[in-house]
């Protein structure tokens, strides 16, 4: 009966659904959306709303941005690397959709000579309030304190790992908690480059595993040596970009990637680096961690996404900014895409050369270098729901996940995560009856085996009486119809009752 | 009387045939040479066999755990899913016909698919239980599914191949060879349909478009 009801219920909602989609078709398709298992896109209530664009005009700068390259959040405030007018803005948020100029930062007291900046390109700041700078062509990372003294500056590094012939072009840095500057630098491929609290290099950290395909292999064996100068050479990949979350563990990002290497699986573009550099991040969703799973050549649009930056949030849920398109991918702790939104275009909200992304709470930045803007996100009641859920569940409250995934369904039904979400909760709260249904409905293969094995043993558990009463009836009906049959027989052939039959 | 009798005998016919197709599956070569030519099976329960075949299709994909079986229903068309059993043995059966008796193949064609269809026995004998059996089992386990489900298969055109020995008494080599060659000659047959089904359409669009000219000009 309940099962009818149900039923009915999914088909009134259909028809519900039938009814409404012309309608809601055109609204608002496209902003916001996920894949389901099938990889069919199901667009869904946006998750953030731009709230507001921040340009030189509302920022009230004196000299219009130009080319900036790099952001950093720090509490309530956010420095931009005004990189192609070679200073840093610091802004404030005092409310909730304004940005107030602090101080514009192009100089600095102290230190060797060379006070100011030349294409500043990233800036990140410690909890103890130190600045360190990207100088790029000035080839050092700066270290100021907050009245902007000079306190340090690493340089390009003197080892011998090194090659020397290269100039040292900082381009994106990240600290740790003891003061150490990871820094990914133009033209160096072996990894991000680990200076000390003190200034000394020391060493490389997670450089990507080198990748070929066969056939170049074969065809560089079958070269002459000619030809194989001229041919591309098996490298790791460069990074793009870094974020140290809250648990000291790097995201890394690149754009080095190609097609075949996205649809294979074997390229990484987002990574999650621990200590010793190897990649740790979970990858237990349906797709790859690639962005979009389709690129179709749309809209002058080719080619995969390409991740220019990430950026953690406190629960652990990651963003990628995606530059070809301009979007925003999050994906959870699992590595399942939550929602991607965001596109390329003039509208609030949709960008037009995205190169940086961060966090402050829950609320994201993106910094657009051509359009010189800082894009404001702030999450809508479905993204609050959903972050709140997952929250919970990371803190064992699993009956109050369950509930606020609930609520998630109700504001999108076509959410496929809130299912799942449902089940997961559900499970541990032994109901495994109950879970097995969410995780049927949306072909949750490794949650429904797990919930199964538990429903099966408790079954099992339950009903272990009528089982081997079953199991014995199996067994001994048929021994018992035979035993029957023999005696029977032996008594109809009996030579006591024949005996008289072969008298005659 | 008579008739009621007449009828008793039929079914019983039927279903000694139809019994004699699980003797064919664990005895192939004797079976299949008594399925023709003592004519111990009927083409009634070659045509049950196949019901049978296709009904285990169709409730495989609503009745198979969703963990080896996943369906995208908005593209499954019932119609096009049973003819898609029904149109490749139709050729098999023909390809192979059509080859055989140029090569001096015993068989009819009604024999020809009669014997394929009881070949086909293992197939719902086995995926039927599977049906229920995949409900029970978590992915882990998942192997023990698969091996059933191959072997359901591989026992079915093992039991085709000695069918279509015995029936048109072959050697092993000349049945092997012209199993590949019926295969051949069903992507042949294809390819001629398709061409036939092209050039109809182009011709009766041709005479269409005539029509539609005059209607217009007149």
């Amino acid at each position: 009966m309940k099962k009818i009801l149900t039923r009915l219920t999914a088909l009134a909602a259909c028809a519900l659904v039938a009814l409404c989609v012309p309608v809601t078709a055109y609204a608002e398709e496209g902003y916001t959306y996920n894949y389901d298992w099938w990889g069919d896109v199901q667009y869904s209530p946006d998750a953030y709303n731009a709230v507001e664009v921040f340009t030189s005009t509302e920022l009230k700068l004196d000299k219009k941005l130009n080319a900036p390259q790099g952001m950093y959040i720090h509490d309530k405030k956010v420095y931009v690397c005004d990189t192609g007018n070679n200073r840093i803005i610091e802004l404030e948020r005092n409310s909730a959709d304004s940005l107030e100029l602090i101080r514009v930062i192009d100089s600095f007291q102290g230190g060797t000579g060379n006070n100011t900046f030349n294409m500043p390109t990233d800036i990140a700041v410690a909890e103890d309030g130190y600045m360190y700078i990207a100088d790029q062509n000035n080839g050092r990372i700066l270290k100021l304190d907050m009245d902007l003294n000079y306190i340090m500056e690493f340089n390009k590094p003197t080892d011998s790992t090194f090659d020397q012939s290269l100039s040292f072009l900082p381009k994106k840095i990240t600290i740790d908690t003891a003061g150490r500057v990871y820094c990914i630098a133009v033209n160096v491929n072996q990894g991000l480059i680990k200076f000390e609290a003190d200034g000394t290099f020391s060493g490389y950290v997670g450089a990507t595993p080198v990748t070929y395909n066969w056939t170049d292999y074969i065809w560089k064996k079958l070269a002459t040596k000619a030809q194989r100068s001229q041919m591309e050479s098996f490298v790791p990949t460069e990074y793009d970009n870094l974020y140290m979350d809250h648990e000291g563990f790097t995201y890394v990002c690149t754009t080095n990637v190609s097609e075949e290497d996205l649809d294979a699986g074997t390229a990484n573009p987002i990574r999650r680096l621990n200590l010793m550099g190897s990649d740790i991040l979970v990858r237990n969703g349906n797709w790859y961690i690639i962005g979009d799973i389709y690129w179709g050549s749309g809209g002058g649009y080719e080619g995969p996404s390409l991740i220019t930056d990430i950026t953690a949030l406190e629960n652990d849920v990651y963003v990628g900014l995606d530059k070809v398109r301009g979007r925003l991918f999050a994906y959870d702790d699992q590595g399942r895409l939550l929602y991607a939104f965001g596109g390329s275009g003039n509208m609030d909200g949709y960008f037009k050369q995205p190169v940086a992304i961060d966090h402050m709470g829950n609320d994201l930045m993106v910094l657009d270098a051509q359009d010189c803007s800082i894009t404001l996100f702030t999450p809508t009641q479905f993204g609050e729901k959903i972050f709140e859920a997952i929250e919970q569940f990371q803190k064992g409250l699993y009956t109050e996940s369950g509930e606020s995934w609930q609520e998630v369904m109700n504001l999108n039904g076509n959410y496929d995560l809130a299912y799942t979400g449902i089940g997961r909760s559900l499970l541990r709260q032994k109901k495994y009856d109950e879970a097995l249904d969410y995780f049927k409905l949306k072909l949750d293969e490794d949650n429904y085996s797990k919930a199964f094995k538990q429903y099966r043993k408790e079954w099992v558990e339950d009903h272990i009486v009528v089982i081997s009463i079953a199991f014995l009836l199996i067994l001994c009906v048929p021994l018992g119809i035979g035993k029957v049959k023999k005696i029977k027989h032996e008594i109809d052939t009996a030579d006591i009752f024949q005996s008289d039959r072969y008298k005659k | 009387m008579i008739a009621a009798l007449k009828k008793k005998e039929t079914y019983n016919h039927y279903l000694s045939t139809l019994r004699f197709a699980l003797y064919c599956i664990t005895h192939p070569l004797d079976g299949f040479w008594d399925l023709t030519h003592e004519k111990r099976g009927s083409i009634a329960a070659a045509n049950t066999i196949l019901f049978l075949t296709i009904l285990a299709r169709i409730l495989s994909l609503q009745y198979t755990s969703f963990l080896f079986c996943k369906v995208y229903w908005p593209e499954i068309n019932i119609f096009l899913y049973i003819a898609s059993i029904i149109f490749p043995l139709a050729l098999w059966c023909v390809g192979n016909w059509g080859l055989t008796t140029l090569f001096e193949g015993k068989g009819k064609l009604s024999q020809i698919y009669m014997a394929t269809c009881y070949g086909m026995t293992p197939y719902p004998l086995i995926q039927f239980p599977l049906i229920i059996f995949s409900n029970m089992i978590t992915a882990d386990e998942g192997a023990f599914y698969i091996v059933f489900s191959v072997l359901s298969l591989v026992w079915a055109a093992v039991l085709i191949v000695s069918a279509m020995m015995e029936i048109h008494e072959y050697k092993i080599s000349k049945t092997i060879f012209f199993t590949i060659a019926t295969m051949f000659a069903m992507l042949v047959m294809i390819f001629i349909l398709l061409l036939f089904f092209s050039m109809i359409s182009q011709a009766a669009y041709y005479f269409i478009s005539i029509g539609r000219e005059l209607l217009f000009r007149v």
